[in-house]
């Protein structure tokens, strides 16, 4: 495939979106709101697949980058009100990436559970930062963001639907980028490192460098979704950002297949949508508030056990097999008929 | 009395806890080459139970022998029916299956239990002693911790250095295939290992409890300190893990004491970072392999 079919590909998803937001005007405000929600986890789990996936290197930070992407929009926009939606995304990318380097470096020096360790590390830490420096950060309350307003001629649609509309755009900047990058010469760099770092060096690939690439890259989306994270809940603060934030992504990748950019796709809509669809079994069992609250991430947990006994490639996985028989089938008839 | 020795007394309590924590992941990654990203969630299941024990029986040893129990039977259960499928795959494999497991727990736990802070009672007082005018900062409850996690670790060092299990398990560990060729049973005494692990593990939740107190995710902080610990013991010491945790413990309650208990999970990640950086190979251990 090549990257412009790709781009084409990417741009016809999310217009096909947009006409689905679009005929959204009616719809209930929580459905807009879980919406958005699919897109920021979509493009953090399509930053983490690139590195957990693709790089083989594990981080449980996440959560933490997406901390620091939701902070620098809330300070921005505490300062400068008004500031355009694209330059504060910009600038949660910038700042998300600089901190990235720092830990990138560290982490290309880091294999397997030094690595996964050192940046649970990060993810237990990294809110104490929040509460530390309460004057600045605003401690446990955090910093209010306030919404984006649509402008004066879209100024019918509710402001959650609006939002939506501007959330897609990262959406397919993030993944036509993202696919197309996959696909050259870093890309195969990356894939390669994962394989064998002896193999890589030998081909002259320069493993430290690339892994703090990909590392960078990552941050950056995790930075990205932290933003469109502010903005959607309007707040950035310490409790939204705790540990099992950074394993639901890590359950999102994992559910649509690790190193398989559409399988975050699936993984993002799986994770923000289950909660729903098992209160409606949580309704006719007439479960306890209690246990109602905690089955989502029960199940993430349980996924993941299951994913890595039985089914480490996930839903795009099953997929990518299903259209392999279908196209050997498909040869095979016409074999037959020739 | 002088600020720096009450720091120093509390410090070192605080660092037997994260001392057998780090020996518990020690063990773990010796037997079977897995760091137990759900060893603090297995610590904070056990001390539920014991909460459970301790109520309905009205008696604190009860309660405390029954989490040990449970840890031990536990980490046996984890590695025999889900770690032991992974452990011949991909390491990332067997790091996400007890990264699930941890979520599982910490979302299992609350349903049974609520989600709640809850006090854990403690078997003797923890307030600091007094001997006339003068103030000593441990508390009775802090000598018990540094006596408990002592006793463990004395005896389990009695376990592998000086039983005939011990040795047997050692060998399953070092040579799994040269150990089963000999006829040791080298799966139930991985399994075994996991459960002493999930035990030492629980003696910490349950020596975290009664100040930190208890609600499902309480020892995640204890998980990254006992991790710092057991690295900058050098993964595969376990004298090198109980030194880490002393070390670690002086150095967070200074951090704490003189700049804030908020920097404490930072102070963690900055020497967790720095001594993967300079000294990847832990402070006790020589050595030039690469293993980070």
């Amino acid at each position: 495939m090549t990257a412009l079919k790709r781009a084409g590909i990417g741009i016809g998803i999310g217009g096909l979106a947009a006409v689905a937001i679009y005929g959204m005007d009616s719809i209930d405000p929580y459905r807009v709101y879980q919406l958005s929600t699919v897109f920021y986890i979509a493009i953090a789990a399509a930053g983490l697949t690139v590195l957990t996936g693709l790089n083989g290197q594990l981080s449980l930070g996440h959560g933490a980058l997406m901390a620091i992407g939701a902070y620098t929009t809330a300070l921005l926009l505490r300062r400068y009100t008004d500031l355009n939606p694209a330059l504060v995304m910009a600038a949660a990318v910038v700042s998300t990436s600089l901190v990235s380097i720092v830990v990138g470096i560290a982490a290309a020096r880091l294999r397997g559970p030094y690595l996964a360790g050192a940046t649970l590390g990060l993810a237990v830490g990294l809110p104490g930062v929040a509460v530390r420096f309460s004057g600045v950060f605003g401690g446990d309350a955090g910093l209010s963001v306030p919404s984006i307003v649509p402008p004066d001629t879209f100024s019918t649609l509710p402001t959650e639907v609006w939002f939506a509309w501007i959330g897609l755009i990262p959406v397919v900047i993030t993944y036509v980028l993202l696919a197309n990058l996959v696909s050259t010469r870093y890309g195969r760099d990356f894939r390669a490192i994962r394989e064998d770092e002896v193999a890589a060096e030998l081909h002259g690939i320069r493993i430290a460098r690339t892994q703090v690439t990909a590392f960078v890259l990552s941050g950056a989306c995790a930075g990205l979704a932290g933003c469109l994270m502010a903005y959607t809940a309007n707040l950035a603060a310490p409790a939204g950002f705790p540990l099992t934030l950074s394993l639901e992504v890590l359950a999102a990748i994992v559910i649509g297949g690790i190193g398989r950019l559409p399988g975050a796709v699936w993984g993002a809509l799986i994770i923000v949508l289950a909660p729903d669809l098992m209160s409606s079994l949580n309704d006719s069992l007439h479960l306890p508030g209690g246990v109602r609250a905690q089955l989502p991430l029960a199940l993430f947990g349980a996924v993941l056990i299951v994913a890595m006994l039985g089914f480490p490639h996930g839903i795009q996985g099953a997929l990518d097999r299903l259209w392999r028989l279908r196209a050997m089938a498909r040869r095979r008839s016409n074999e037959a008929a020739a | 009395m002088n600020y720096f020795v009450v720091l120093t007394l509390t410090g070192l309590a605080a660092g037997m806890i994260y001392a057998a924590l780090a020996l518990s992941l020690v063990i773990i990654w010796r037997a079977t080459r897995v760091v137990n990203f759900a060893q603090g969630a297995l610590a904070m299941t056990t001390t539920y139970i014991a909460l459970a024990v301790i109520q309905a029986t009205e008696n604190y040893w009860i309660g405390f022998f029954a989490a040990l129990l449970a840890g031990l039977v536990l980490g046996a259960v984890a590695e025999r029916f889900l770690v032991r499928w992974v452990e011949t795959g991909p390491p990332l494999n067997a790091v996400i299956l007890t990264l699930g497991l941890l979520l599982m727990l910490e979302a299992v736990v609350p349903m049974i239990w609520g989600a709640q802070i809850r006090s854990f009672p403690a078997p003797v007082s923890i307030a600091a002693m007094e001997f006339g005018d003068l103030s000593i900062a441990l508390s009775p409850f802090n000598l018990f911790t540094i006596g408990a996690v002592l006793l463990v670790v004395l005896g389990l060092f009695f376990l592998f250095r000086g039983t005939a299990l011990g040795l047997t398990m050692r060998a399953s560990a070092f040579a799994p295939e040269i150990s089963r060729l000999l006829g040791v049973r080298v799966g139930r005494l991985l399994a075994l290992g996991w459960g002493l692990a999930a035990l030492t593990g629980a003696l910490a939740g349950m020596l975290v409890a009664p100040t930190l107190l208890l609600y499902p995710n309480n020892m995640d902080a204890i998980l990254v300190y006992g991790f710092t610990a057991a690295v900058l013991g050098g993964l595969d010491s376990a004298v090198g893990a109980v030194i880490g945790g002393v070390v670690l413990g002086l150095a967070l309650s200074y951090i704490g004491g003189y700049g804030g208990g908020d920097l404490e999970s930072i102070g963690a990640l900055v020497i967790l970072i720095a001594i993967l950086m300079l000294r990847p190979q832990g402070l006790f251990v020589s050595g030039t392999e690469r293993r980070v």
